[in-house]
């Protein structure tokens, strides 16, 4: 979980990591867009090898539910 | 995988709307760090915008015209002229017939539309292609026109900053000096709802709700149904898994490398996508020419605009070119196309 945390901070640009952990809601963090989502396909893609689009994506809540995406 | 032999583009040209859009300037709707956010994001700073009495039409007509002109051509010998486009000049009749008159070719002129979005290039050089090989049509014009500027919402940031417009026009003859071509066409129509204009149609015609713009997401996008959409996220992730796919597919059935080729010519889709893919297939970037920051996403005009715009002194002789693009339908296509001392023009503005 924290690899995944640190990809996601690395992957976005995110200023202020210390504070996140697995009940972060992702859409309230500063830095995050719309433009977000494409960083985070490239990230499932790359890393994980896991085909995720926007379907998958708008029902996550949490950096957790982003992280079941990558494992599930 | 199609495949024809002896037949070639032998000169092109374009043309691009005179109005200049500077992406960081074109909306005052968004906040500006918002715009450069998404602008540097996209690496798209400048597009071509039409004005509201210029069609498609009209970019491929002085693209064509400019054609015939600087190469001389007889038009009492084209006897075919296909027209792609998805923003013709009506519903009705199609728009490559309306070119042949304009243009003043025969009345034995074969013409007509190809209604497909961004991938459409590399079909309408098949299409053309495999007609071509009944050896009854001395040269053709294939005509490549968008105004995607008119498509799409101002107010809604996930394709407000994406397109452009423009026009292009292809010579293709046959003759022997070409040597062979390689076609994969694909679609997958689960997926038709990525990218749309939902209104407007037979399905959902016009009217005055289609024309309300509302509220769309969560981000507070807005548009209405007789503007396009695109759901980028997915677009974006079906990309990256079939074109690095279509792409060895149709290297390994052409007997071909990446390393094969002078210059490998993407869709201009936007320029996070085009460097995504370049660095998962481990392409040699200086192989693949980019108009994406000075015109945009043009849709299926973008792979034969970049080939005028970056290639025009550098297909002389004989040159392999990789094409691949991929958009609205989903659709997308890979092509291997020789090029052969290419006559190119210099792109003209209308």
């Amino acid at each position: 979980m924290n690899v995944f945390i640190n990809k996601i901070v690395e992957q976005l640009e995110i200023e202020n990591a210390d504070s996140l952990n697995s009940d972060t809601i992702f859409r309230e963090l500063e830095g995050w867009s719309s433009l977000s989502v494409m960083e985070l396909i490239a990230l499932y893609d790359d890393e994980f090898d896991k085909q995720i689009g926007d379907t998958e994506i708008s029902k996550c809540k949490t950096i957790g539910d982003l992280y079941n995406l990558a494992t599930e | 995988m199609l495949q024809y032999d002896g037949v070639g583009i032998t000169a092109m040209a374009a043309a691009v709307p005179h109005t200049v859009i500077k992406n960081y300037e074109y909306t005052e709707f968004f906040p500006a760090d918002q715009v450069k956010e998404v602008v540097d994001k996209v690496g798209i700073y400048e597009r071509r915008f039409a004005d509201a009495d210029t069609c498609s039409s009209d970019l491929c007509y002085a693209a064509a015209e400019k054609l015939l002109a600087d190469n001389n051509i007889d038009k009492s010998e084209i006897d075919l002229v296909v027209f792609i486009s998805q923003t013709p000049d009506y519903r009705m009749p199609a728009t490559s017939i309306l070119l042949q008159h304009r243009l003043g070719l025969p009345q034995s002129c074969v013409a007509f539309d190809i209604n497909l979005g961004c991938a459409a290039f590399c079909y309408g050089l098949s299409v053309v292609y495999g007609m071509m090989q009944s050896r009854n049509i001395r040269k053709a014009l294939l005509l490549d026109g968008e105004t995607r500027s008119k498509v799409y919402s101002p107010k809604d940031r996930r394709s407000a900053f994406i397109f452009g417009d423009a026009g292009v026009a292809a010579l293709i003859e046959r003759d022997e000096k070409f040597g062979r071509s390689w076609f994969s066409l694909n679609c997958d129509g689960s997926r038709g709802d990525f990218i749309m204009i939902k209104g407007g149609g037979y399905r959902y015609p016009s009217s005055k709700e289609t024309l309300i713009e509302k509220v769309v997401d969560e981000y507070g996008n807005i548009r209405s149904d007789e503007q396009g959409y695109m759901r980028g996220g997915d677009v974006f992730n079906f990309v990256i898994r079939e074109i690095p796919r279509d792409i060895k597919n149709t290297l390994e059935v052409a007997g071909k490398t990446k390393d094969d080729f002078n210059y490998i010519v993407f869709h201009q889709a936007n320029n996070f996508i085009n460097s995504y893919i370049a660095k998962k297939m481990k392409l040699d970037t200086e192989k693949i020419p980019s108009t994406i920051a000075k015109y945009g996403n043009t849709s299926s005009v973008s792979v034969p605009l970049t080939i005028v715009s970056e290639l025009k002194d550098k297909l002389q002789g004989e040159k392999t070119l990789l094409m691949s693009a991929f958009g609205v339908g989903m659709s997308w296509a890979t092509g291997i196309v020789p090029f052969v001392d290419c006559k190119i023009s210099e792109i003209v503005e209308v």
